[in-house]
Formats: structure tokens, C-alpha cells, sequence
């Protein structure tokens, strides 16, 4: 046993954490990928642009490394459900197995059409049947993480389900699928993985920059990536907001242990910052007037709920507020980023390629993009606590009873470094063994018009 | 047929599908390591690499699928078998991430071929197989304990003492090879390779007669551990007959090198009367004695709703499948290696 005591349920928790936080990775590429794939390889359709068409291939070669470990961890998280929360599946398998069911179709969709794609590059007389190849997997990806959102969305706040005496009694299997927080977290996760992916993207070109290889090739990526992680940030700002009015809705006690609001009040401030003593009371944070209400409800005087009208035992843990908080800066930051590369693109084009300081601030915003991805999932998933279905199951009633839960989390932990040090290994050898500008040389490609 | 039935019955097809996809996936990842320890890999490489490149993905989708499906269908199993099943069921889990990733990254990454990442593709396809029947074995009752308030046991000792247990292990390894060369067989003689036929077609008759005797092996360890379950084999015993005839058919097909696509058929066919027969003599048990298919069946709308969306859903996974075999399997070009990816 590692810990004094042995508790299936911490040993469930901490294990399915453990898995998701290492799948979202893959899974977040696995969605926003193969849209930026499409869009550089339309673009070089379009163009007749070769380097366009290369950026597909070579980004595609990389992706399969990353949707392997994707498929095989989100294979375990499959099963860790069942294995890990028997009795919450068996209330799930009840109300949600419907969007759980599609999820797999979309993925069997992708998995399909990614094959073909990825081996028929030189096989179709025109090069747009190879195009319309990647719709599917577009499709397919997208749609399995709009399907699993759904029921990610179904636990945060159920609905089309009659509950009687905590037990749910009957259901509307499509009812289920359109709970209130479903167009929200559907749209926050799609758009958010569309724009890590961009950033993630764009820091490869911009490392290749940075180390003085000049060609043109990484110049137009650089642009494409960054354009579009520019585009797919205001959208998640946009639904960002929209997410604080769900919440107050229909999760006030998550919005207001994410803001320390206690006592229910109407011009609500917002903290930013700050420690929380153990009486509850909030010193050095700063406090902006009525932005509480205006984040909740979108008017200064709207009533937020505070958490001294919610009974202490459905509390949320109150440190999600400085998770909350550093989000926000992460977020901030990536915004910085990406409008200063807009600006200077726009005003000095040379400029965007070349600043050494712009370059590495390019690097530095994938991995503070993949960082708010879990960040925000921590957020979301610590958030919900005591509640595994909200009001209908908790936590602790929906794990495994089972012995031995201890040792699978250090086999697990074991098998994730594993997997992660060879998939970073493979990728990096994989692609700097054979360069961009070595490629076009060695395919003879000629250079599209300079950008 | 009532839905529990049909449900059954379309998760029975999918699991089928993935024995079927899985064994060729497993057994061809053991022989491509077993070719490099032994030389031979120059020889069979290309045939088994130009066949799994493009569905490696597909295969894992069959258990996934049926994963989903049967927790959908039977919330149940899920509080059954989830319980018990933590620990081989995560053995079965690292085991599909290892090879899955490492094929991968062996096919898609290193530009030579990584010895240590072809061992462990090629180990872990031969030891996956193993973990996964234990679920078989546990269907069959006595090794898992439920006690009055309803807490699940599993009980360690009594599988791993169990003759029963292990005849399954050794059927489950043997198919997979059998079924795997087989279907090799086929695909080497259709990509013209004589030297890759003539290895994998040894390999195919090789692991026949075991395939045979580990399946007598496990009607008569069913006998002494589950009376009732052999007495309903017993009356559908013609499907076993129907299952050894077409393996006799595939065999000598093979054995005398002729018409392999309708060996691998019968393959299919001897596994499928097996499979299917097996499986309706297991019925209405999911778990015996503790779980019937009847016992907390999914809600009438989510059945039907269920139903519903898998059979769109097959409406468009049916040609999409259709596709990619017609791209990669029945494409005489692309087996033969004379098309550019």
C-alpha cells in the first residue's frame, strides 16, 4: 500500500485523473489536427502550392504517432469507467450509453477514413478525391469529442431523466443528450482544441525559424497556424463568457466556490487573486465592483447565489478559485501572444519571422495552450465535486469496491512515462532527421509564390 | 426476438468481428517477431507490414465497440464485471496500449526497424489474447463471489487452479496463430509472394491440429465445470459438426494450395459456428448464475433508441468498410506492393 490507509474510492479518483490528464493531450490534437490538415492541404489545392500539400503530409506523418497513443489511452479510459466506477456505469449504462454508443461510432468513422487517407496520397487521379478523404476524419474526430462531451455534460447537470428518491426512474434517451450544459462545454472543447492545435503547430515552425532556417516553407506555416489560432481564440473567449451565464444558472455553487461569493448578493464583485483564511475571509486579492453580476447575468445588478445558500456537504473545494485564476492568466497571456504576432504581421510583415523575442513567445504559447486544456478540465472536474451525476450520485458511491486499485495506479503511472518519453522521441527524431527543406529538395518541388 | 435477444446477438456479431480482425492483428505481430528472431523477417515482412498499415486502427474500434455496447445494453455487467475484472481487465489495457503505441511508432516512426519496439509489439499481441479470455472464463461462474449485500469477489486462486481456465488461455493463443496464418496464406498467394506463402502457409498447418485439440480440450473442461452449460452445447451440437467440417475444408484448401480466399471463408465459417454456438448455448447467462439477460435490461426507449442509431450507424460503417478493403485488401496493385502511398 503506498498511503496509511487504503480507500478505493481517493485510489479511483486519483488513477482516472491520472488517465485523462495524459489522454487529453493526444485526444486535443486528435481533434484539432486533422482540421489544420485540411485547411493546409485546401490551401494548397486551391494555390497549387506544394508547400501547402507538404505541410498536410508531413503534419499527418506526425499526427499518426499521436493519434496511436490517443486510441490506446482512450482505450483505457473505455474501460476504466467500467473497471473503476462499476456502480456509476451502471447508473450511466441506464441514461447516457446513447451519446457513449455514438462517440464510438465516430471513432470507428475516423479510424476508418484516416487509414485510406494516410496511404492513398499519390493514389487518385485528381488530387481533390484525397481531399474530400480527410472530410470524414474531420467529421469523425470532431464528433467523438462532441459526443463525449455530452456526457461529460449529462454528469455536470442531468436532464430528460426522472428522479425519484436519488434514483433515476425514467428516461428519454435523446433528452439525456440535450442537458443544459451540452451547447457550452460542446463548443468550449471543440473550439479550445482547434486553437491548442494551432498554437502547437505554430511553435514547430516557429522553432524551425528561430534556428535560422530560413525557407519559405516555414513562413507560410507560421502564418496559417497563427491566423487561425488568432480566429479560434475570440470564438473561445466568446463561448467562455457564455459558460460563466450556464454556470450561474444551473451550477451556482461551482460558479461561486470558483469566486469565493458567499452571501447571496446583487452588484456581485469579481476577486481576482487573493488567499482565503481560514474564517473565510478574503485578503489581497482585487476586488472589481459589479463584474461578478455582469459575468453571471451580463447586467451590475443581478443576484448571484453565494455558497452560504448551498448546504456545506455539496460544497466544492473552495482552492478551485485559484485554479480559476491562473486559467484566466494563461489564457491572457496566449492572447497577448497571438494579437501582438496579428499586429505585427499586419504592420511588419518581415518582422513577424524574424524577431528572435516574437519567436519564442510563438514557442512558449503551445505549451501554456496545452496547460490551460487541463487546467481548464481540473477546473471543470474538481468544480463538480462531491457530485459524480450532479444531484443524483456522488463521487464516492460510484467507485469500485475492489482491492488493488493502489497497485494499478503505479502500473499505469509507469505506463503513461513510458508511452510519453517514446512518442516525444519518435516525433523529434522523426522530423529532424528529415526537414522540411530537405524534403522539398529531395521531392523537387518547386517554391509557390513567395508570401 | 426481443431486443434483449437482438441486443445480445448484435454485440455477439461484434465481438466475433473482433476475434476475427484481432487474431489476424495479434498472430501476424507475433510472426513478424518471430520471423526476425529467426531470419526469415526479409521474407514476410512486406506482406504482413502492406496489410496492417492501413486497419491497425479499425481493429481496436471491434472492442471498444463492444465494450460500449454492452454496458448500453446491460448496465448491469458493468457493476458485475467491472468489479471483478479490475485486474486482468487493466493487464488487458497496458497490454493494447504497448502494442498498439509501439506498432506505431515502429511502422510510422523509426526508419529502421527497432528491435526492442518490434519485441514488444510482438510479444504483447501473443499475451493480450490470454488476458482477454479470462472474461470467458468468468462467464462461466465459479470465480467470481457475490455476497448478500451484493459486494463482488473475485477469486484469484480458483482461476488460476482452474483446468478450465487455462484450456481457454491455450485455445485462445492457438486460434489466434491459426486464424492469423491463414488469413496470411491468403494474402501472400494474392500478392504473388511465393517465398512469404510458403512460410506462413507452414505456419497455418502448423498450428491446425492444435487449434483442434484445445477445442476438444475445452468442451471437456466445460463438462466438469459447468454441467448445465454442456448439457445445451449438447443440443446444438450440429453447429460444432458444421464448425469441424469447414475446418477440414479450409485445411485442405490450404494444404493443397488452391482457392485460399475460400479457405480463409471456411476459417471464418469454423470459428463462426463455434463462436455463435458457444454463445446461444451460454444463453439467457451473461454471467452465471448471477446475471441473465434478462435482469435489468436497459429501458425500452434507450433500447430502441440504441438499436436505432446502430443501425444508421452501420449504414454508414458498411460502405466505408467496404472501401477500405476494396483499397487495401482486394486491390491487386496494392498488395502487390506495385502502388506509391
Amino acid at each position: 500500500m503506498l498511503l496509511s490507509g487504503y480507500d478505493p474510492v481517493v485510489y479511483s479518483r486519483i488513477l482516472t485523473s491520472l488517465t485523462l490528464a495524459f489522454h487529453i493531450i493526444f485526444a486535443t490534437i486528435g481533434v484539432g489536427v486533422p482540421l489544420m490538415i485540411a485547411l493546409a492541404e485546401w490551401i494548397g489545392l486551391k494555390r497549387n502550392d506544394e508547400h501547402y500539400l507538404l505541410m498536410a503530409r508531413r503534419w499527418a506523418r506526425g499526427f499518426v504517432i499521436t493519434v496511436a497513443v490517443g486510441v490506446v489511452t482512450g482505450t483505457a479510459i473505455g474501460l476504466q469507467l467500467s473497471l473503476l466506477w462499476p456502480s456509476f456505469m451502471r447508473v450511466a449504462g441506464q441514461s447516457i450509453a446513447l451519446p457513449l454508443f455514438m462517440e464510438t461510432f465516430a471513432f470507428f468513422f475516423e479510424a476508418i477514413f484516416l487509414g485510406i487517407y494516410l496511404y492513398t496520397w499519390d493514389r487518385f487521379r485528381s488530387r481533390m478525391v484525397h481531399f474530400w478523404l480527410l472530410i470524414p476524419v474531420v467529421i469523425g474526430s470532431s464528433a467523438s469529442a462532441f459526443f463525449i462531451t455530452v456526457v461529460n455534460a449529462f454528469m455536470n447537470a442531468p436532464a430528460g431523466v426522472t428522479v425519484k428518491d436519488g434514483k433515476i426512474i425514467d428516461i428519454s434517451p435523446f433528452g439525456a443528450m440535450l442537458s443544459p450544459a451540452m451547447p457550452t462545454k460542446v463548443s468550449h472543447v471543440l473550439i479550445t482544441a482547434y486553437a491548442t492545435c494551432a498554437f502547437v503547430l505554430a511553435a514547430i515552425s516557429a522553432w524551425s525559424l528561430l534556428k535560422g532556417r530560413q525557407h519559405v516553407y516555414y513562413k507560410k506555416a507560421l502564418k496559417l497556424t497563427m491566423v487561425s489560432a488568432f480566429v479560434f481564440l475570440i470564438g473561445s473567449a466568446i463561448i467562455g463568457d457564455l459558460s460563466g451565464k450556464y454556470l450561474a444558472n444551473y451550477q451556482p455553487e461551482k460558479l461561486a466556490a470558483m469566486e469565493w461569493h458567499f452571501e447571496t448578493s446583487k452588484q456581485a464583485p469579481l476577486v481576482l487573486g487573493g488567499v482565503l483564511t481560514k474564517d473565510n475571509e478574503i485578503k489581497y486579492g482585487l476586488t472589481i465592483p459589479y463584474a461578478l453580476s455582469i459575468l453571471a447575468h451580463g447586467t451590475p445588478n443581478a443576484e448571484v447565489t453565494g455558497l452560504n445558500d448551498i448546504p456545506a456537504d455539496e460544497h466544492p473545494p473552495l482552492w478551485i478559485h485559484y485554479l480559476f485564476d491562473m486559467k484566466m492568466a494563461l489564457v491572457a497571456l496566449m492572447t497577448l501572444i497571438s494579437s501582438v504576432f496579428m499586429l505585427v504581421l499586419w504592420r511588419k510583415r518581415s518582422l513577424a519571422y524574424t524577431s528572435k523575442w516574437l519567436l519564442r513567445a510563438v514557442i512558449l504559447a503551445a505549451p501554456v495552450a496545452m496547460l490551460t486544456i487541463e487546467h481548464g478540465w481540473i477546473f471543470s472536474e474538481v468544480g463538480r465535486q462531491p457530485w459524480i451525476l450532479h444531484g443524483i450520485m456522488k463521487t464516492s458511491e460510484g467507485a469500485t469496491a475492489s482491492g488493488h486499485v493502489d497497485t494499478m495506479l503505479v502500473v499505469f503511472a509507469l505506463l503513461y512515462l513510458v508511452l510519453g518519453v517514446t512518442a516525444v522521441r519518435v516525433l523529434i527524431k522523426m522530423f529532424s532527421s528529415n526537414r522540411a527543406e530537405d524534403e522539398i529538395k529531395a521531392r523537387g518541388i518547386e517554391g509557390g509564390e513567395e508570401q | 426476438m426481443s431486443y434483449e435477444v437482438l441486443g445480445i446477438t448484435v454485440l455477439w456479431v461484434f465481438l466475433f468481428g473482433y476475434l476475427i480482425v484481432a487474431s489476424i492483428d495479434f498472430g501476424a505481430g507475433f510472426f513478424s517477431y518471430y520471423s526476425t528472431i529467426t531470419g526469415k523477417r526479409h521474407l514476410i515482412h512486406n506482406i504482413i507490414e502492406r496489410y496492417l498499415s492501413p486497419v491497425w486502427e479499425v481493429t481496436n474500434v471491434f472492442l471498444v465497440f463492444f465494450f460500449v455496447g454492452i454496458v448500453g445494453f446491460f448496465p448491469d455487467t458493468a457493476y458485475y464485471y467491472g468489479t471483478a475484472l479490475l485486474v486482468p481487465g487493466s493487464v488487458a489495457v497496458v497490454l493494447l496500449a504497448i502494442r498498439g503505441s509501439y506498432y506505431a511508432f515502429n511502422a510510422y516512426g523509426s526508419k529502421k526497424n527497432n528491435s526492442i519496439y518490434i519485441l514488444l509489439y510482438g510479444a504483447s499481441g501473443l499475451l493480450i489474447p490470454a488476458s482477454l479470455s479470462t472474461v470467458m472464463t468468468i462467464s462461466e461462474g465459479g470465480y467470481i463471489d457475490v455476497d448478500p449485500a451484493g459486494k463482488v469477489t473475485f477469486l484469484y486462486a480458483k482461476l488460476f487452479t482452474s483446468t478450465y481456465s487455462w484450456s481457454v488461455v491455450l485455445l485462445a493463443l492457438v486460434s489466434v496463430l491459426y486464424i492469423s496464418a491463414m488469413f496470411l496464406s491468403y494474402y501472400a498467394k494474392r500478392a504473388n509472394d511465393r517465398s512469404a506463402f510458403e512460410v506462413v502457409r507452414r505456419y497455418a498447418l502448423a498450428w491446425s491440429a492444435p487449434t483442434i485439440l484445445s477445442s476438444l480440450l475445452v468442451f471437456f473442461a466445460i463438462r466438469g465445470h459447468n454441467a448445465e452449460h454442456f448439457a445445451k452445447l449438447q443440443s446444438h451440437a450440429w453447429m460444432f459438426v458444421a464448425s469441424f467440417a469447414c475446418f477440414l475444408m479450409a485445411v485442405y484448401l490450404v494444404w493443397t494450395r488452391k482457392r485460399l480466399g475460400l479457405a480463409f471463408i471456411f476459417v471464418m465459417l469454423q470459428f463462426g459456428f463455434a463462436f455463435f454456438g458457444y454463445g446461444a448455448a451460454h444463453l439467457p447467462y451473461i454471467l452465471y448464475p448471477y446475471l441473465t439477460i434478462h435482469d435489468n435490461f436497459t429501458s425500452q426507449p434507450m433500447a430502441i433508441a440504441l438499436i436505432s442509431v446502430f443501425i444508421l450507424g452501420l449504414l454508414l460503417l458498411i460502405p466505408s468498410l467496404y472501401l477500405l478493403m476494396r483499397l487495401f485488401l482486394f486491390d491487386a496493385k496494392y498488395v502487390q506492393g506495385k502502388r506509391a502511398k
